[in-house]
């Protein structure tokens, strides 16, 4: 069983919802992204989605652009990622790490070479948010040789038919884009997840999480009780950007943990 | 005989083109899919954009022959594909216009779309304002700042201007901003992409509204000069003015096909945006293309003179072409460019744009080591008034 699979076992026989936090490596200093991904375990985070740096982030919103372009100054890219996960890997062995990116990094160093190194450096899963099904047949195969989970998006958009071809390939959970646009957008409609939700577990298995547009604790606990996992990415990385640097740390801890405690009240 | 007949279904140009886009995006690219296919063998839809080209660009364009040029250069016959006289003064429009019929058809009445120098953002207000729709043009606040003249004149057209603050602040991140735009504005809102890039099915779109250009070459040669072309010239940033002019030849085996690339300050410098010569195959933009990219596959600043050249990928189908060899690539430098600039304007009375001026450049390389009665078709894809600063800029004076 992969580490997301018993992950979500536990949580599930614990009745409780996984709380997956996104932040971008190298976002705002290199140095500091070890100790993040502990300190988002600490506070009560059940998986991490890890962001690799890319110069042309076309599905993201301006936040998450803004932490892309902080690590690219400092140089962080696939590799420097991966050294990372294998640091962190040192301390923490049972929260899943899923990286988060784009398809040209992975291609400049070639799929056999990354899935060597993400498996030695104890990455669980990827998401490669331009890799739609279609496009990606060589890659998810190369992931599964490796046991790495492939990670896939859907959105309120996405027609029935996609919806099933995506649950074949679709491995660990399946990250459910809440709202149209990019990411850091407001404006939730909880009726719209519900009842996509509804849909989309009539076609799926594994447990299906909900991102975009999560931006406090109310609506964490609110998406807590219709989804399997709450996922909040620009909420934190604005945590980091409006941070003093000797304060991001406790910041991000205390926003996370506030979080958790919301996602728990609610399905307890 | 092959007949060439490319992309595939998919949107594949053997490894290049495809879908890299994020699910957000996907349902928008498969209506536009859809409609598209459905206009494009609809007469009625065709003889309106035929129309418009003829009445509204003022097509077709000529083919001039620069014999004074050629005869000062001593060997093949050089002629150009006047794109320049096209309304708004270049080749672009005669996309903008079959993206904005389209737009029409399926009931979008916002049109948006990315300029670098602003000569794609000019053609598309342009059209906007002729069929009375809103228009949103992103532009790296960089190129604002470069390009003050063509931001008045987009203003003046009636479009809204958006400077991009992200990433390099260029060309490549007023499209990645475009796209934010159209996946969260896309029931009432139509994408206009400038060039052969972009997912399928923009190559393959924009290349049909372009081949205006090589089906009027194929008729004019054969009226005015009895044949064909032995070679076609044309330059190549996203590649739209080139598979323009080189589509309908595909098939004629006997003509050369060559795409000029910027090659800036020199292909062995790293300032050029020569990316089919220099380049790596990658994902960006929505295709698998050439790019010009770090070991770390992220993608990297482009320098050439002319900012309509200044792309860090290019349409797959050049990829495509380039791997099977049907069509050459070559590099032409600033200095190189900006001498041919000169040499049209006091040989012929054309002022070129600074991307021909890439073309003519190698045309005059090429010209004289053939004989006298070979023809080079040359497209000159638009006018040189815009680049007027740049050019004195480059010869020390200020205007």
């Amino acid at each position: 069983m992969s580490r997301i699979a018993k992950t979500f076992a536990l949580l599930q026989s614990n009745r409780k919802k996984a709380l997956i936090p996104f932040i971008t490596a190298g976002d705002p200093d290199p140095a500091l992204t070890v100790d993040l991904m502990h300190c988002l375990v600490n506070a009560g985070s059940d998986i991490i989605e890890l962001g690799v740096p890319f110069s042309d982030p076309m599905a993201d919103g301006p936040t998450i652009q803004r932490s892309s372009e902080r690590a690219l100054k400092h140089r962080v890219g696939l590799t420097t990622v991966l050294e990372m996960v294998a640091e962190f890997r040192k301390k923490n062995e049972q929260t899943p790490v899923v990286l988060m990116g784009y398809a040209n990094p992975v291609e400049a160093m070639g799929y056999e070479h990354f899935v060597l190194k993400a498996k030695d450096a104890g990455v669980d899963g990827v998401l490669t948010v331009d890799y739609p099904p279609e496009e990606c047949e060589e890659w998810v195969k190369y992931l599964e040789q490796y046991g790495i989970d492939t990670i896939f998006l859907l959105s309120p958009t996405t027609a029935q038919s996609r919806i099933q071809q995506v649950a074949k390939l679709a491995k660990g959970y399946i990250y459910y884009v809440s709202l149209k646009g990019v990411t850091g957008a407001a404006h939730l409609d909880l009726k719209n997840v519900e009842s996509m939700l509804e849909k989309l577990r009539a076609a799926i298995a594994i447990p299906i999480g909900v991102g975009f547009g999560i931006r406090d604790s109310e609506t964490a606990s609110a998406v807590a009780q219709l989804a399997d996992a709450v996922v909040i990415g620009s909420r934190i990385i604005e945590e980091i950007e409006h941070s003093p640097q000797s304060e991001i740390v406790k910041n991000v801890g205390n926003l996370v943990a506030d979080m958790r405690k919301a996602i728990d009240n609610k399905c307890s | 005989m092959n007949v060439y007949d490319l992309p595939n279904k998919s949107g594949h140009f053997g490894p290049y083109g495809g879908v890299f886009v994020a699910e957000t995006l996907i349902s928008a690219l498969d209506e536009l899919r859809e409609q598209y296919v459905h206009y494009r063998s609809d007469p009625d839809f065709q003889d309106e954009f035929a129309y418009e080209l003829k009445h509204y660009v003022g097509r077709p364009s000529p083919i001039y022959h620069a014999k004074r040029w050629s005869a000062h250069l001593g060997g093949a016959q050089i002629l150009l594909k006047r794109e320049d006289l096209n309304h708004t003064g270049a080749h672009k429009v005669n996309n903008t216009i079959g993206q904005a019929l389209l737009a029409r058809r399926m009931g979008k009445n916002r049109v948006i779309a990315e300029t670098g120098a602003g000569q794609h953002g000019v053609a598309t207000a342009t059209v906007a304002a002729r069929y009375g729709m809103e228009c949103v043009v992103y532009m790296g606040a960089e190129d604002v700042r470069r390009q003050a003249t063509n931001v008045y004149r987009m203003k003046l057209l009636g479009a809204e201007v958006i400077p991009v603050e992200s990433g390099s602040r260029t060309l490549k991140d007023a499209l990645n901003e475009a796209m934010r735009d159209w996946v969260t504005h896309v029931e009432d809102t139509f994408y206009i992409i400038g060039t052969v890039a972009g997912p399928h099915p923009y190559p393959m779109m924009v290349r049909d509204f372009q081949t205006v250009i090589g089906k009027e070459a194929k008729t004019q040669m054969e009226e005015t000069f009895g044949r064909q072309p032995d070679v076609l010239i044309a330059c190549v940033g996203g590649g739209s003015n080139a598979i323009g002019l080189f589509y309908p030849y595909i098939d004629n085996e006997n003509v050369r096909m060559v795409g000029v690339e910027a090659a800036g300050k020199g292909l062995d410098t790293n300032q050029h945006a020569a990316t089919l010569m220099k380049g790596k195959p990658g994902v960006l933009h929505g295709n698998r293309t050439y790019l010009i990219q770090d070991e770390n596959g992220q993608i990297i600043e482009t320098h050439s003179i002319s900012a309509g050249l200044d792309y860090p990928g290019v349409g797959p189908e050049h990829a495509w072409l380039k791997d099977i060899h049907r069509a050459e690539y070559v590099g032409i430098t600033d200095e190189e460019a900006l001498e041919a600039f000169h040499a049209l304007c006091r040989f012929e009375g054309i002022m070129p744009a600074l991307e021909s001026s890439h073309a003519l450049a190698y045309a005059a390389k090429f010209a004289p080591t053939l004989a006298q009665d070979q023809l080079l078709l040359v497209n000159l894809s638009g006018r040189g008034d815009k680049d007027m600063a740049t050019v004195a800029e480059m010869s020390g004076l200020s205007l």
